[in-house]
Parts: structure tokens; sequence; C-alpha cells
């Protein structure tokens, strides 16, 4: 195994058993806290695919605004009441199949892929020839243009619908 | 080199490990973390072919994504607060209202 390898067959270990611990802890708190540690692994993996812009934006929307989010919610909540010794739902079994059936899924339907499209414009010399802030920022604001203003809207609805659902009385 | 396939496994375990925190726990938060989980293990793999096919629109797509995963938690916990402040509990067995 060559060193990039050895670096994925990591990121790819601690990132399973961390999913895993997400999904299994009885505190959602600890969910949350295994959950920050899984983004950073994530945004890892992103700088090693030369995502850097996303990687940033990984860290700081993902593990500083999202997850801060849930702690704020566990904090309002009181949920000492809620642990209690069951944690899986009675038909978990079901769910458990259905998971598993869809990875399986999902594994079989991409080895059988063998034509890929061509490659693109965007390899690696001329990224960091560019910059990676300057290649993502020039295709977002010439070919994606109406979808990025279209996500300003999206985040304006969910502000304004938060503050609504949330308020007592309107 | 690291060979596409291993992103795209690593992405479907994690997705599969989502979709069973989705359907098997009680708690509404974690079903929430599950989501954002399946929607992070989404985003590695387009980021993976966006690496591979040297194209940009797998990055742009992980971008709006991200956006939408944000708006998504504001609006399910703004709910879930509202749901909790008439029936304190968030076990979702017990959220049986509609249940004729």
């Amino acid at each position: 195994m060559t060193l990039p390898q050895l670096f994925f067959a990591y990121f790819a270990l601690s990132m399973t058993v961390l999913s895993l611990l997400v999904v299994t802890r009885k505190n959602p708190a600890h969910s949350v806290l295994w959950m920050l540690l899984l983004f950073v692994h994530i945004a890892g993996l992103y700088l090693f695919l030369n995502a850097e812009f996303l990687a940033a934006i990984q860290i700081i929307v993902y593990a500083g605004a999202i997850l801060v989010l849930f702690l704020f919610v566990i904090m309002l909540l009181n949920l000492k009441s809620e642990e209690s010794v069951q944690k899986f739902q009675k038909q978990w079994p079901v769910g458990l199949g259905i998971a598993l059936i869809l990875g399986i899924c999902i594994v079989v339907t991409v080895s059988k892929i063998t034509v890929m499209p061509p490659l693109g414009d965007y390899s690696v010399e001329f990224i960091q020839a560019e910059g990676s802030m300057m290649t993502i920022g020039k295709v977002l604001y010439t070919r994606f243009l109406l979808p990025f203003e279209v996500a300003s809207l999206i985040l304006l609805v969910a502000i304004i619908g938060a503050v609504v659902l949330a308020k007592r009385k309107i | 080199m690291v060979p596409l396939s291993w992103y795209i496994v690593l992405s479907a375990v994690m997705f599969s490990i989502g979709v069973f925190g989705f359907l098997a726990r009680r708690n509404l938060l974690i079903i929430f973390i599950s989501i954002e989980l399946m929607l992070n293990s989404v985003n590695i793999s387009l980021i993976a072919f966006s690496h591979y096919l040297q194209s940009m629109r797998g990055q742009i797509l992980v971008f709006f994504v991200i956006t939408v995963a944000a708006a998504e938690a504001a609006i399910g916990l703004a709910i879930l607060i509202a749901y909790y402040k008439n029936n304190p509990t968030i076990k979702v067995d017990k959220v049986n209202l509609l249940k004729g």
C-alpha cells in the first residue's frame, strides 16, 4: 500500500466507526460531539480531494453553525426524563435489513459502471495555477448564478420559517 | 493513487449507517443527526467524482447541498421545539396525535 492509500484507509476506518458511534449513543449530546469529530475527518478527506474551499466551509458551516444549533436545542429541551433504557424502536431489525440491502445495492450498482464520461477542463494543475477559491467563484458566479440566487432565497425562507415556528405568538 | 471506487464504497457505507439510524432510533434529535450524516456521505461521493472527472460541478452541488442542509436543520429543529412545547416528548413512537 502506498502512503495515500494508508491515509485513506485511516480516514475510512475512523469515519465508519464514528458514524456507528453517532447513531448508537444514548445521549444526543454525545452523538453530536462524535458528529463533530466525524465532520473534522470529512474536511480532511475534502483536502485530500483538492477541495480546500469546501473543507473550510465544512468546518465553518457544519461544525460551527449546524452542530452548535443542535447543541442549543439539546440544552433547551429538558431531556433527562427522555433517556430511557430502550434506544431503538421495536422494528429496528427491519431498519437494519433495509439499510444493509440499500448499501449492497449502491455498491453493486456502482461496480457495474464501465463507461466514464470525458474529463472536464478543471485538472489539478489548472486549479493550482488559478487558485481553488478563484475557480469555484468563477463557476459559481457565471454558469450557476441562478441556483446561487435561489439558494439565498432558501436561506431567507429558513430564517423566516424558524422565527415563525419558534415564536409563541406572532 | 486511491481509486474512485473506494470513495464510493465509503460513501455507501456511511449512507447505510445513516439510513439505519433514521429508521431505528426513537430519539427525534438523533434522527435529524442521521439525516445530516446521509447528506455528508453524498457530499463525499460528489466531491470524489468532481476530483476524478476533473469537473467543477460536483463541488458546486456540494455547496448547494450544504445550504439546503443548514436550512433543513433550522426549520426541523424549530418544528421540534414547537412540538415539544405542546407535548413534552421527542420519542417518535410517542408522537401519535394523528392516529385514529
